[in-house]
């Protein structure tokens, strides 16, 4: 039985290379993290696709979902960023439902969540912090840099407050990631931990089983929340390249 | 710890560009336009809506006050016309009391003259009753007739005398 082995938590984050490929010296190998990517931009595009098929002036349940979705990430950057940042919204767009299917795709027994992994998170929270660093020099030049000088600050202070400012600055694509990539992780590892607690315990497992019954729900929620969180904290970082502070 | 296998970082940053350019494609040019023109379309057709709702509105309220207009100008009409009947007739009544009573007066002096004319006549008859009785009366005074202006005469002198 499998209780028999060592049971390791984080043994589903093992990355699986399905069909190793090669090109130039670069690996670009079709791994399990691979597959759930593409089932998740398909997902998403079935579900947004699919509800519109037919458009009709009353919308069944599924064109609502579809429709509540698109306002809902346009309400998101109307109340955060203004009317500004409608060109942003195809991106926004994106990226809150290609985090949102990958932490709901890592839902699935025996999928593959993504999310779970730092180098991806950080990748995403990197091309939006580069983007909206470009953005902020695009629309204001170097008078972006004025937004590390605080308003209202006596000139010493300045000496201490505009590094605290640049290192704030400079941590955002740190904490956006790792916030994302930890709620991720830590969820599936306490499935796992819970769930071999419940192969060892035999009849007793029962507690741990309801545990993770209790905690499957409150991985939804937290796999909307970050989904949400990040593309909310996006908005935000774009406001302040827009209309600095 | 999985993730910080540095070998696993290549493919998984390649396929992550791949199917996020491939998903924002798919966002940008056919996920989102659809949604946006559904949406768009409903604005419209509600706003459309509202917009006869508040035409149609104005004009019943535009026919409303069409119509109290029109009932106003016809009761003035009603009105009008009832005075001008009941002017009409008030002048035919007074007319036509003019007329009664100018008849009335004529009948009346028409009576007075025929009263006089019967009166004269009888107090002429009366002159020649007188005259008579006189004629005869002297003649059985005096046994022999007296002509008939020397009775008159007579008579007249008393008439005369008593009145």
């Amino acid at each position: 039985m499998a209780a028999e082995k060592a049971i390791d938590p984080l043994h589903q984050f093992e990355i699986v290379r399905l069909i190793p490929m090669k090109l130039g010296g670069l690996d670009v190998s079709f791994s399990n993290a691979s597959l759930w990517m593409v089932i998740a931009i398909a997902a998403a595009t079935v579900f947004l696709v699919g509800g519109m098929r037919r458009q009709s002036l009353v919308p069944g349940r599924w064109q609502s979902m579809a429709e509540v979705s698109y306002e809902f990430i346009a309400g998101m950057i109307q109340d955060n960023v203004g009317s500004k940042g409608r060109a942003f919204f195809p991106f926004i767009f994106t990226l809150f439902m290609f985090i949102l299917f990958g932490n709901m795709m890592g839902m699935v027994p025996y999928s593959f969540t993504f999310t779970s992994h730092i180098i991806v998170t950080f990748a995403i929270a990197f091309v939006v912090f580069i983007g909206v660093t470009v953005v902020g020099f695009v629309m204001h030049g170097a008078h972006f840099l004025s937004f590390f000088v605080p308003k209202g600050v006596p000139k010493i202070m300045l000496l201490l407050m505009v590094p605290i400012e640049v290192l704030s600055y400079l941590t955002r694509p740190v904490s956006l990631s790792i916030r994302l990539f930890a709620n991720m992780m830590a969820g599936h590892t306490m499935f796992k931990v819970f769930a071999s607690f419940t192969i060892m315990l035999g009849i007793f497992g029962v507690a741990p089983l309801a545990i993770n019954v209790a905690l499957t729900g409150f991985e939804f929620l937290v796999a909307f929340l970050q989904a949400y969180v990040f593309t909310v904290l996006t908005c935000i970082y774009l406001n302040d390249a827009i209309h600095l502070h | 710890m999985p993730q910080l296998n540095v070998a696993d970082f290549a493919p998984q940053l390649v396929w992550l560009a791949i199917t996020f350019a491939v998903l924002y494609l798919l966002m940008a040019k056919l996920a989102l336009p659809k949604i946006g023109r559904a949406i768009d379309a409903r604005a419209q057709r509600i706003t459309a809506d509202l917009d006869r709702a508040t035409k149609l509105k104005d004009e019943a309220a535009g026919a409303l006050a069409a119509y109290e207009k029109a009932l106003a100008e016809a009761r003035a009409q009603a009105q009008a016309t009832i005075k001008a009947a009941s002017e009409r007739m008030r002048k035919d009544a007074e007319s036509r009391e003019g007329a009664l009573t100018k008849k009335l007066a004529a009948d009346t002096a028409a009576a007075e003259g025929r009263i006089r004319a019967a009166r004269d006549q009888a107090m002429a008859s009366l002159a020649h009753m007188a005259a008579d009785i006189t004629k005869s009366a002297a003649e059985r005074l005096i046994g022999q007739p007296i002509n008939d202006a020397t009775a008159t005469a007579a008579v007249a002198a008393a008439a005369k005398e008593r009145a």
